[in-house]
């Protein structure tokens, strides 16, 4: 793909923290490690730079640390470049303290998307796992000339267990009808990805209003309040995605990915997930491992057995070991002759020998970063 | 502006490989596949950034294509660097016409000028095909302690070995007195691993000196040659100058064979062998394709393997090396084997004691290699070899020591 002059990409790097408050203790939602090697805002930046997007700004917000650390100078996204390139945009907040919503920390970063030549901004969080190409999105938005494109899909919806989420209506032209956070319905639904696509002179005259008027919700004051008189369009995709919105979600979410159509609709051999190169030597299975339906990252070491689970890079498995329906983050060991099922664990969690460790599908147990058991 | 260096490096990369047959036919022998994720080159590369030696040239000329796309800018081995970094050095013209490198010795006469901006002290001498982890500033540190004008890394190999190897006789203190290259009846066992360090301002004298010398005996018609081993340090030996043997302890592994390569990485399934790729103190870096985590499927059965990722498995693997992106179908079987980036094994084949390339396929039902233990004549058995971009069809047979380089 060549490169795309006219587009800017913004990727929020720190919303809906407080979902996964868990995961998010010591790090934000971008920085949230997923699928084995990856972080939540690969998936973000690589669909940009996928799309021909080489200029992009993350907007970060607090415990912005191990985000730092993964994106570096964005050389492993090839967005180390002196035209346009990653930039990484801290909260600043004109008003005092932490920006409170969308609206206010485009308000405070301002400077940075006016500075940029592109005409469009597409904008994208990272709790929405999914591979898109946005060149069909642009496509359309400016055939509609629509004043917002909003990217959606359509999926079951329920209630109770979905939090957060955004569903939308459109009439018979595409046109958005309706928009519904957390509505008390189930049911198949139009899914809002948080993501859109907005001209960008439009998107300087809505922060403006936004700013004068003390409004920081993109949602409530543009989406729900502002549908009939802008013109927001709808697109929909129809690839493979997951929202994590909740520590059960997160850990489903991880090992929908032990579905092969699943895993390859994401990781598409055209489109390849960009990460941080870890230089990680390949996997090691000892003269006794046993191995089933997993997802294994290279640096692990497996003398055990390993059982429908997801092990990040660098984990270690003993002897006699049984790891079943796991999520294990990066260098967890588990010693050996130990149990552990429907657990996650977060990064160099230390397991000693002859442990049982036992959740439940519905509830996995979770064992904070650095734990030692 | 070029600031000087204290070290640098010169990695003789430019050779064909030529008894890797099949798999060097289209790359040159540096950047042939090792252990998983890595090629041969890796190793040097990577012993150079852990060394701190931050300039290195690296000398091409047969297939360079995959080499120099691979090496890039040096980013994965981190010598992307402002002053220094990894230059690659392909055979140039001048006016005086074109030359291919002729030999190791002219390959780095002809480079002296890329040498010369950095003025170094001592420059490293390494090839592009063994498998080893060497801290090389130590070795210098040793040639300066010596005040020596060339040291060479050498090793203790069994007596029963030594005449495959160039051999070196020393004193007590290591002093080089004479070097015999493949001899029949060797006088000691310490074979040179081909890595040297020279004090750049004798080596430069040396090479000019070969370079005169071979001229003028080519074209006198007489036999010339421009080698380090054959005339650069016989000529050191010669003029009585100050050449050390440096012993080094640890795994190294020449690869220059088909029988090597494949026990090569067969020696990383054993836990007796010494070369750790899981040190974090001591990377082997090599250039990534972002590749998702490997899949090991529901019919799955690994054992003692080691398995990279992007690969898809769902046969049976048993003491076997799989590169990136290989996929293994469920019904498939892959016994002491080593299969390179890219390539398929389809359902009920079996492939075993066998090297299969890059992106090549083995369909149903074929078969490639067999056990020591199946064959009756044990001459008859070896390594069978499968090319690069190769299909075996589906029931074909690829005899044990058989060499495919054409779909069958």
């Amino acid at each position: 793909m060549s490169v795309n002059y006219n587009v800017l990409g913004l990727v929020f790097a720190s919303m809906h923290d407080s979902y996964v408050s868990e995961l998010t203790k010591q790090r934000t939602m971008g920085s949230i490690p997923f699928g084995g090697r990856y972080r939540l805002i690969d998936f973000p930046l690589s669909n940009f730079v996928h799309s021909g997007v080489s200029e992009v700004g993350v907007i970060t917000k607090s415990n912005y640390g191990s985000l730092l650390d993964h994106l570096g100078s964005g050389r492993d996204w090839d967005l180390a470049r002196k035209k346009g390139g990653m930039h990484l945009l801290p909260p600043y907040s004109q008003t005092g303290g932490i920006y409170k919503g969308r609206l206010d920390a485009l308000n405070n970063i301002w400077g940075f998307v006016e500075h940029s030549n592109a005409k469009y901004v597409i904008m994208s969080s990272c709790d929405v796992v999914t591979t898109i190409n946005f060149n069909p999105v642009l496509k359309q938005h400016m055939e509609e000339e629509a004043d917002i494109t909003l990217v959606y899909s359509r999926d079951y919806y329920n209630f109770d267990k979905n939090k957060c989420t955004t569903v939308l209506e459109f009439d018979a032209e595409k046109r958005l009808k309706d928009v519904l956070v957390e509505p008390q319905i189930s049911g198949e639904c139009n899914i809002w990805l948080e993501m859109c696509i907005i001209t960008k002179d439009f998107l300087k005259k809505i922060v403006s209003d936004a700013a004068s008027r003390n409004q920081h919700s993109f949602t409530r004051e543009i989406l729900q309040g502002k549908k009939d008189e802008y013109k927001i369009m709808g697109y929909k995709h129809d690839g493979f995605f997951t929202r994590i919105d909740s520590i059960q979600d997160y850990y489903n979410a991880n090992r929908l990915l032990l579905d092969p159509e699943k895993k390859n609709a994401l990781f598409r051999k055209d489109m390849p997930v960009l990460t941080k190169i870890g230089d990680n030597g390949p996997v090691k299975y000892g003269l006794e491992s046993k191995i089933k339906d997993s997802l294994i990252a290279d640096g692990c070491i497996i003398e055990g057995t390993v059982i429908n689970s997801i092990l990040f890079r660098g984990v270690k498995v003993g002897k006699d070991t049984v790891v079943k329906d796991c999520v294990l983050l990066q260098s967890t060991k588990v010693g050996s002759n130990c149990s552990i099922s429907s657990v996650i664990t977060d990064k160099n969690v230390e397991i000693s020998n002859e442990k049982v460790l036992t959740g439940s599908e519905t509830y996995p147990l979770y064992i904070g970063k650095g734990g030692k058991i | 502006m070029y600031t000087k260096k204290r070290v640098v490096a010169m990695l003789l990369a430019g050779g064909q490989g030529s008894r890797l047959y099949a798999l060097t036919k289209n790359v040159a022998k540096p950047a042939v596949p090792y252990g998983g994720k890595y090629r041969l080159i890796d190793f040097p590369l990577s012993n150079c950034t852990n060394s701190g030696i931050d300039t290195v040239g690296v000398l091409t000329q047969y297939q360079p294509l995959v080499l120099n796309e691979y090496i890039g800018n040096g980013q994965p081995w981190d010598l992307d660097k402002m002053n220094g970094g990894v230059h690659v050095l392909p055979p140039y013209e001048t006016q005086a016409g074109a030359s291919w490198y002729e030999g190791t010795a002219n390959a780095i006469y002809q480079n002296m000028r890329f040498i010369e901006r950095y003025d170094p002290e001592y420059v490293v001498v390494l090839g592009g095909d063994h498998i080893y982890k060497m801290d090389y500033s130590k070795m210098v540190d040793f040639h300066v302690e010596n005040n020596a004008d060339c040291t060479i890394s050498v090793i203790d190999v069994p007596k029963a070995e030594a005449s495959r190897f160039g051999i070196m006789i020393c004193d007590e203190q290591k002093q080089v007195t004479d070097f015999v290259e493949k001899p029949k009846v060797p006088k000691s066992t310490l074979a040179s691993m081909g890595i040297y360090v020279f004090t750049w301002e004798k080596l430069r004298k040396y090479l000019i000196e070969n370079e005169e010398e071979a001229n003028a005996k080519r074209d006198k018609g007489e036999p010339w040659s421009k080698d380090f081993g054959k005339d650069i340090i016989t000529s050191m030996l010669r003029d009585k100058q100050r050449l050390f043997a440096y012993e080094f302890e640890g795994y190294w592994k020449d690869v220059g064979t088909l029988d090597s390569l494949w026990e090569a990485n067969m020696d990383l399934l054993s836990p007796s062998v010494p070369l750790d790729l899981y040190d974090p103190n001591w990377k082997i870096y090599s250039r990534n394709n972002n590749y998702p985590p490997q899949y090991v499927g529901d019919n799955a059965d690994i054992e003692n393997s080691m398995i990279s990722e992007g690969s898809t498995i769902d046969g049976t693997v048993d003491f076997s090396i799989l590169f990136s992106g290989v996929t293994i179908e469920a019904g498939a079987t892959v016994n002491y084997s080593i299969i390179m980036p890219g390539t398929v094994i389809r359902s009920g084949a079996v492939v075993e004691y066998a090297i299969v390339g890059s992106d090549s396929v083995i369909e149903p039902r074929a078969k490639v290699g067999s056990s020591p233990e199946n064959i009756e004549n044990r001459d008859d058995w070896g390594i069978a070899v499968v090319g690069n971009n190769v299909t075996v069809s589906a029931e074909k047979v690829v005899e044990p020591k058989q060499i495919i380089g054409e779909n069958i």
